[in-house]
């Protein structure tokens, strides 16, 4: 192992894959610090907007990402088979079956309901729920009076182990830029059309805090099984921007 | 005053397209995902240096780039920047030598443990959290980093210098305007603060509605001033 890089040295890392260890990762933050100057370039502290190396590859982006992918696989640092994995896993293991199953379990037992509103993440690692992009979760309930819709202005937070990669529509400048200034009408352009004495509570995801709605329970679906009722649960009604299917819908 | 990201409460956008409802239209968009991925668990950066780096893209390339080709160039920029990659590299395509970080290269068989495992943000509390639900609490103004000069923050402009009420204190959390410039993970209570739609944009559609967003304590103080 060669000696230590300088960036390396000079900054506590976030742990991965880690439980958080207070006593480990609370670095001292001097004044002193402000005057690392030009040692850190990115994110250092004087950022400069002018570098930007990404340039010196080919701009067709499924060609810059093979140019990197190849440079990045010739220094040992990415295995291919790791990425066709990461792939498969977000396409096929983890999406928003997930948290269609936890919705539907909240409406079968009250219990479940209550432990998703209060303290949900324990519950989720009961599932094989937790992971990256959903280390701290907040469910908020639709209910007769008020209605839930989620977005992340500033980039796409969104929790990934509970409904996976998230659509193109969540990404895209339109929902980040309206959804918080003219929800009802987003909604109107999903075919949503709310009552007019519904509140509606937008949840702007600006830290690491990820957001589930639990959608109203459909009427006429009493006594029906988990996987029955998780049929019901769409992926935008777990963001807001749907409600639950109607049986026989 | 801010950066193109910040883009809450923009005007002129359009109407949103559900029909865009897949995560990808295209595989290298999917190959630029599993990239950033893995070379994000060779733990030389955090979220926040990367979320910073995304943020940092030109005006030009932030309005050109899909999201993806974000994901790319900021990729390809944070890893020159980190010493992963040098500059040659990038423009010959292909790699110069083996990486001293080589031992750390995520294996596909660590895949699935990878997704499940997490970099929580949560830190123990030193001190009693400042504000109690219910409370009155006014945001900074104007949104901006206070430790580093148009650095990364995660108020978002439309909330600058509003006021709205605590629902929540989720906690210490680490702090993104300290953690993504290197300065050390500062962590601070974490808060709901919930703001009625008319005090952000003079106008609701309706007067019951209201947006919550995530503060750190340092972006607020109390209504009255302090």
């Amino acid at each position: 192992m060669p000696r230590t890089p300088f960036f390396l040295a000079l900054r506590p890392l976030r742990p991965l894959g880690s439980a958080p260890d207070p006593e480990v990762f609370h670095p001292k933050r001097g004044s002193g610090d402000l005057d690392l100057g030009p040692v850190s370039r990115q994110g250092g502290p004087m950022p400069h907007d002018h570098d930007h190396p990404h340039a010196l590859l080919p701009p067709d982006p499924a060609l810059r990402v093979k140019a990197l992918e190849t440079i990045l696989v010739g220094k040992g640092l990415v295995d291919p088979a790791a990425l066709d994995e990461i792939i498969d896993i977000y396409q096929n293991r983890i999406g928003p079956q997930n948290g269609a199953r936890v919705v539907a379990m909240a409406w079968s037992d009250p219990g479940v309901k209550a432990r998703l509103l209060s303290d949900p993440v324990p519950f989720l690692q009961e599932l094989g729920y937790y992971g990256r992009q959903g280390e701290h979760v907040t469910v908020v309930e639709n209910t007769a009076a008020v209605h839930n819709m989620i977005v992340c202005t500033l980039c796409s937070c969104y929790p990934w182990p509970l409904l996976g990669i998230p659509p193109g529509w969540y990404k895209s400048d339109a929902y980040r830029a309206r959804a918080v200034r003219a929800p009802r009408a987003v909604l109107a352009e999903f075919g949503v059309r709310l009552p007019e004495g519904k509140a509606v509570r937008v949840w702007d995801s600006t830290a690491e805090m990820r957001y589930l709605v639990l959608p109203e329970r459909p009427a006429g679906t009493e006594g029906w099984p988990v996987e029955a009722l998780a049929r019901l649960v769409t992926r935008d009604s777990m963001v807001g921007t749907g409600l639950a299917r109607e049986p026989g819908t | 005053m801010s950066r193109l990201h910040d883009m809450g409460g923009r005007i002129g956008d359009g109407a949103v397209n559900p029909a865009d409802d897949t995560p990808y239209t295209q595989d290298w968009q999917g190959r630029a995902l599993a990239l950033t991925m893995a070379t994000e668990e060779l733990g030389t950066w955090s979220i926040d240096s990367s979320r910073h780096a995304g943020e940092r893209l030109i005006p030009h390339d932030y309005m050109n780039f899909s999201y993806f080709e974000k994901w790319l160039a900021s990729l390809a920029d944070l890893l020159v920047a980190r010493g992963l990659v040098s500059e040659a590299e990038l423009r010959r395509g292909a790699a110069a030598g083996v990486s001293g970080l080589a031992d750390r290269m995520l294996k596909p068989g660590d895949v699935g443990a990878m997704a499940a495992s997490g970099a929580p943000s949560e830190r123990s509390l030193k001190a009693p959290a400042r504000f109690a639900n219910g409370e009155r609490v006014r945001t900074r103004r104007p949104a901006r980093n206070i430790l580093v000069d148009q650095g990364h923050t995660r108020l978002p402009s439309y909330a600058a210098g509003c006021v709205g009420e605590v629902v929540n204190c989720h906690g210490a959390h680490v702090l993104p305007d300290s953690n993504a410039h290197d300065l050390g993970e500062a962590a601070e209570p974490l808060y709901s603060v919930r703001f009625a739609a008319r005090e952000l944009w003079g106008r609701a559609e309706n007067p019951d509605d209201a947006v919550t967003l995530d503060l750190w304590e340092s972006y607020l103080e109390p209504e009255a001033g302090a």
